[in-house]
């Protein structure tokens, strides 16, 4: 059996994400990280470079409390409810403070798969006659080696760190993701460290009686986190929903620099790690959120023997 | 007085039921979340029932049991045909050519379909940071057409874009050789819905507007954009929602009113 991998939220974050760090926490508006974006947070790290197709509310949190200097991204909004306001705050205006580097969608995924292969570049059929490469020089035309055809490239995008929620791994870190996928493995393999933050640590067995399920090998994974409820208030499949009340209620607590700051104090700092946060929501909403069962039913592999 | 018209239903409405009537035949639609999403549900259960709902977030054939609240709710995973990778949605699916129709909103349109959803203002001084490209600028260029849902004032029907996020016919007539000769996959904006009216393009790549809501005039409609348009030579008025179609809406996909309100 391979060495466990589990640690603290705490101790992953302290020793796996350094100041001047270029972070991942990817999940596309499903296992977005929250649980670890928020201890970022409590142990103030600094000067971050923060990659996420869509920054989302934790974006919006970790800039608000002043962790990163840049962010690389595709999409900023507040999905379904409207705005980002504390990055707006320092992207708007006649001195912004927040560097940005902005892609597409599919700009940010070719750029870690890219990283993932160890590609110079990944190419698309994006951005033609926009002015999105006039806006981002690393967004650049390239002519095919096997004739004339001219498409766009983005350059491989390596995170020195990339923090993915689950709903399951082992303690080696072999990780499986039902529901959308995003763009997580692509992210993960190209990251220099991985964290992995999960719902459920489960036996070496229970992965390998479903081997296709695995997104993420525990070969890349460097320290697994065992955070029930840890992507609240997105969402885990399966798990607990989206509570659009939180992202509702974000749009009035970003729109005012005071009001943010109250609630990092009273909802980051003022706790000392997730469970004391779920304590906080408390259990009635917390069990809300939980769904109703649609099981998967179940596919032979077939057991081969001589 | 934008965005008001006569009659027993509200301007949501008017253009969730334009929009889904424009998607009869289609067969894969690219969903937007919000009203792209109501029209696109509505489709499938009135003009177009074998239409295929592939949302970006990674899911091709959604069968939602609820109004999506999110552009990846779990609702659309569950019941799906296919859940996939971002790399493969965009790859395999947008990329490869799969998509009939894109839906895209916008803060600025232009006569000729350019949309900007990234600043308004300058790039780097911006007065307003708006969301960015998202998928958009693939959608544009690689849906087989695209049809954008969008409220008309003299604040997004502008003159000229501050930002190109994603390319429509590009400089009007020039557009279609344009994306032949750099071989991209669509051939544009087809429909623009608005609430006010329904806008088509012509052979220069200019939107024509080829009819009115109910209750809408032409003055109101050239008031509430920076351009002098196109107008149909036999502008029609927009058939209003049907009970059926009122009732679907009400009731089945958005009965909490959080789009249609």
């Amino acid at each position: 059996m391979a060495a466990s991998k589990s640690a603290s939220m705490r101790d992953a974050i302290a020793e796996l994400v350094r100041d001047g760090d270029t972070v991942a926490i990817e999940g596309f508006t499903h296992l977005i990280c929250f649980a670890a974006g928020h201890e970022i947070i409590r142990q103030r790290k600094r000067d971050l470079t923060l990659c996420r197709l869509t920054p989302d509310v934790i974006y919006d949190q970790m800039i608000g409390a002043g962790v990163a200097r840049k962010l690389v991204f595709s999409w900023m909004g507040n999905p379904g409810v409207g705005s980002l306001h504390a990055i707006r705050r320092v992207t708007e205006g006649d001195a912004p403070t927040l560097e940005l580097e902005e892609y597409s969608h599919f700009g940010m995924v070719g750029r870690y798969t890219a990283g993932a292969m160890k590609l110079p570049f990944f190419p698309l059929r994006s951005y033609f006659e926009t002015d999105l490469p006039r806006a981002n020089p690393r967004i650049r035309p390239v002519t095919s080696p096997f004739g004339d055809e001219v498409v766009y490239a983005v350059p491989p995008l390596n995170p020195d760190v990339t923090i993915v929620h689950a709903q399951r791994a082992d303690a080696a870190g072999n990780t499986q993701i039902w529901g959308l996928p995003g763009c997580q493995k692509e992210a993960a393999f190209a990251a220099e460290r991985v964290i992995v933050v999960v719902e459920e640590l489960v036996a070496e067995e229970v992965i390998r009686a479903d081997p296709n399920r695995t997104v993420i090998p525990g070969l890349v994974v460097d320290a697994v986190v065992v955070e029930p409820f840890g992507a609240h208030p997105s969402y885990a499949q399966g798990h607990y929903d989206r509570d659009n009340r939180f992202y509702l209620d974000w749009e009035a607590v970003s729109r005012d620099e005071a009001a943010l700051r109250a609630w990092l104090r009273d909802w980051v700092y003022g706790v000392a790690d997730r469970a004391g946060y779920i304590d906080k929501l408390g259990q009635e909403r917390v069990a809300a959120l939980r769904p109703g069962p649609a099981p998967s039913g179940s596919v032979d592999y077939g057991d081969y023997r001589s | 007085m934008t965005g008001v018209v006569a009659g027993p239903f509200t301007a949501s409405e008017m253009m969730i039921v334009a929009a889904a009537r424009e998607l009869a035949g289609q067969r894969v639609c690219f969903v937007g979340v919000g009203l792209p999403n109501i029209a696109v549900n509505l489709a499938k259960l009135t003009g177009a029932p074998d239409l295929e709902l592939v949302y970006e977030a990674g899911v091709f054939g959604a069968r939602p049991a609820r109004l999506p609240l999110s552009i990846g709710d779990p609702t659309i995973v569950t019941r799906a045909t296919a859940v996939t990778s971002m790399l493969e949605l965009f790859g395999y699916y947008l990329q490869g050519g799969l998509i009939d129709v894109g839906f895209l909103g916008a803060a600025q349109i232009d006569r000729y379909g350019n949309i900007n959803t990234t600043v308004i203002g300058d790039y780097a001084t911006p007065r307003t940071r708006l969301p960015g490209s998202g998928g958009a600028c693939e959608i544009a260029i690689d849906a087989r057409q695209v049809f954008v849902i969008v409220r008309q004032s003299r604040r997004s029907f502008v003159e000229r874009i501050d930002f190109r996020t994603s390319p429509g016919n590009v400089g009007g007539p020039n557009g279609a050789r344009i994306r032949r000769e750099q071989g991209w996959l669509g051939a544009g904006p087809s429909v623009v819905v608005t609430d006010l009216g329904v806008y088509h393009f012509d052979a220069d790549g200019e939107m024509r507007l080829d009819s009115i809501h109910p209750g809408v005039t032409l003055a109101q409609v050239r008031d509430s954009m920076a351009w002098e348009p196109r107008v149909a030579d036999r502008l029609a008025e927009t058939a209003p929602p049907s009970p059926d179609e009122l009732r679907l809406i009400r009731d089945v996909l958005d009965p909490e009113g959080v789009y249609t309100g």
